[in-house]
């Protein structure tokens, strides 16, 4: 089972390798929206430094919904969905494998970038730990709510739009708790306890997640 | 166990009691709306701090109420039809989305309303508020997956999907915009908080509050035969019942 | 009654134009929420009556063209 797993994990890491851009754009897409506000609000390091665990947080949930399409699209298309329903392992564990291999994809390199954007944006170095320690905990729940949404939605003509418009919302707390932690280290506060929550968020998204996931795949199929 | 009866006489049946039902909460809904309103509007004494503005909260607070209560309603109806494959209570989440969608909205203007005169803007980002609109947001997304489907049977498996998905965000999403709240503006106090209400305000926003629940009964009652019927229009049934009703009307024309 | 006269009803100690916006959007949103459903009960009954009608009619050629 374990085994399964890890080939949809390297299947998917060795298709993205040949189609470099699916990977790229999405981040490419982060670090431009993030440019675009010093731009538009002016170079203030002070106000930079206030406003920037918003704007990366809001930059990385639109990347993060750019990153969806693909997420299932392709396997929906040419039938290895199907498959992977009719595979003898759970379908909840062949989709948290796909879902895992999406976060490599898409969550890690939004992590990998993070410290060039903390250098755009002024920000310190402890309030730098805190975005990057709530990037890591909070783009693997992205990842698992936005498959929800793509499961729901790619059966559908025009899934792009209502994918955003289901998932968005529903990712409201973990923007607030994440601001908030880096809010709090910005004024050398204790930012655990707002950590431990988000934890706590991202181990009741894996647990549930693959779920609603599964279930949802099944009526998009059918 | 409910698998093996037969869907399609459980949809007539369903029809059938659900029109049954109709008439009595609107027997219930508008007696209680008309003495509510009234009592409310011109009985109930003026607020001492608000003045007659606090009015608003006769529709405000049940609304607010009801659209939680649509909410657990079509939370429930999910569950029953994710769990036993019942395509009626399917429907009926998907029956009851644009009344909860209609009383969130009137909870969130009449919020706003209200706010004006005591806060001096339109909108504040007070938590409730801020909840009732992102619970809004939840409910137009459910709406939107449902019509976004043409085979209504996928279409109210995904609404009930979601539903459920959306039942277990919403305590987080209200707990995280109370606490982001007090963060950021601490000092205002929530108006809508009423310690201890005189008895003759409270009185008629309890029959407000009935009022209100026995409304969405009916409405969701009545868009439950509606889906029942557009599922089920090829059925001899639904044939015998729409030429029925057309005879009435030539007969009286 | 918590009002004098009928117009210090409607001035509503100078909040009259909250408290009545108020209502009359709540009213008209449940008014347009009722028309809804309303007009989509009678459209599915028109849509079934009007398929039943083209059914005779198909069945109604039908026999005309065995008869010739």
């Amino acid at each position: 089972m374990f085994n399964a797993f890890l080939q949809i994990v390297r299947k998917e890491l060795l298709g993205a390798f040949r189609q470099q851009s699916d990977i790229l754009n999405p981040i490419w897409f982060f670090v431009i929206v993030v440019t675009l506000f010093p731009l538009g609000i002016g170079t203030d390091p002070a106000l930079l430094a206030r406003i920037a665990p918003g704007i990366i947080w809001v930059a990385a949930l639109l990347a993060a919904l750019l990153s969806f399409e693909r997420l299932f699209k392709d396997d929906f298309i040419d039938g290895s969905l199907e498959q992977m329903m009719l595979a003898p392992q759970p379908l909840t564990w062949l989709v948290s494998a796909k879902v895992f291999a999406h976060w490599l994809l898409t969550g890690l390199p939004i992590l990998l970038v993070s410290p060039l954007l903390a250098v755009f944006l002024s920000l310190q170095e402890s309030t730098f730990w805190a975005l990057f320690l709530t990037l890591l905990i909070g783009t693997p729940i992205l990842s698992l709510l936005g498959s929800i949404g793509v499961a729901l939605t790619i059966g559908l003509r025009k899934g792009g739009v209502l994918l955003s418009l289901i998932m968005l919302p529903l990712s409201i707390p973990i923007l607030i708790f994440s601001t908030m932690a880096i809010d709090a280290a910005t004024f050398g506060q204790s930012y655990i306890g707002l950590l431990a929550l988000l934890g706590a968020m991202l181990v009741g998204a894996i647990t549930l997640a693959p779920f609603a996931i599964a279930a949802s795949l099944r009526v998009s199929v059918s | 166990m409910w698998k093996w009866l037969h869907p399609y006489a459980k949809a007539e049946k369903s029809y059938a009691l659900s029109g049954k039902l109709m008439p009595w909460f609107l027997a219930v809904a508008l007696p209680t709306f008309v003495v509510g309103i009234i009592w409310g509007l011109a009985f109930a004494p003026a607020d001492y701090q608000q003045g007659d503005s606090f009015r608003i909260i006769y529709i405000h607070v049940p609304a607010a109420m009801m659209a939680m209560g649509a909410y657990s309603t079509m939370a429930i109806a999910a569950f029953i039809g994710l769990v036993w494959q019942i395509r009626l209570a399917e429907m009926t989440v998907a029956a009851t989305a644009p009344i909860g969608a209609v009383y969130t909205f009137i909870a969130l203007f009449t919020g706003a309303a209200w706010g004006k005169p005591m806060w001096g803007a339109w909108w504040v980002w007070d938590a409730r508020l801020t909840s009732e609109l992102i619970l809004l947001f939840v409910y137009l997304g459910i709406i939107a997956l449902y019509n976004a489907f043409s085979d209504k049977v996928l279409a109210g498996r995904a609404a009930s999907i979601l539903t459920l998905v959306g039942v277990i965000n919403l305590p987080i999403i209200h707990f995280s915009v109370v606490w982001w709240n007090t963060l950021h503006q601490g000092a205002t106090i929530t108006k809508f908080d009423q310690p201890s209400m005189a008895t003759d305000m409270l009185v008629p926003l309890l029959i407000m509050i009935v009022s209100f629940a026995a409304f969405l009964g009916f409405m969701v009652l009545y868009r439950f035969r509606n889906e029942i019927l557009q599922r089920e229009s090829h059925r001899p049934w639904v044939i015998a019942l729409v030429q029925q009703s057309s005879s009435s009307v030539n007969k009286r024309g | 009654m918590a009002f004098a006269s009928w117009s210090d009803f409607i001035a509503m100690g100078g909040y009259s134009f909250y408290v009545w916006l108020a209502y009359g959007v709540s009213l008209l949103s449940v008014l347009l929420l009722v028309i809804s459903t309303v007009t989509k009960r009678k459209k599915i009954f028109k849509h079934v009556e009007q398929r039943l009608l083209r059914e005779q009619r198909i069945k109604a050629a039908e026999n005309r063209e065995g008869t010739l």
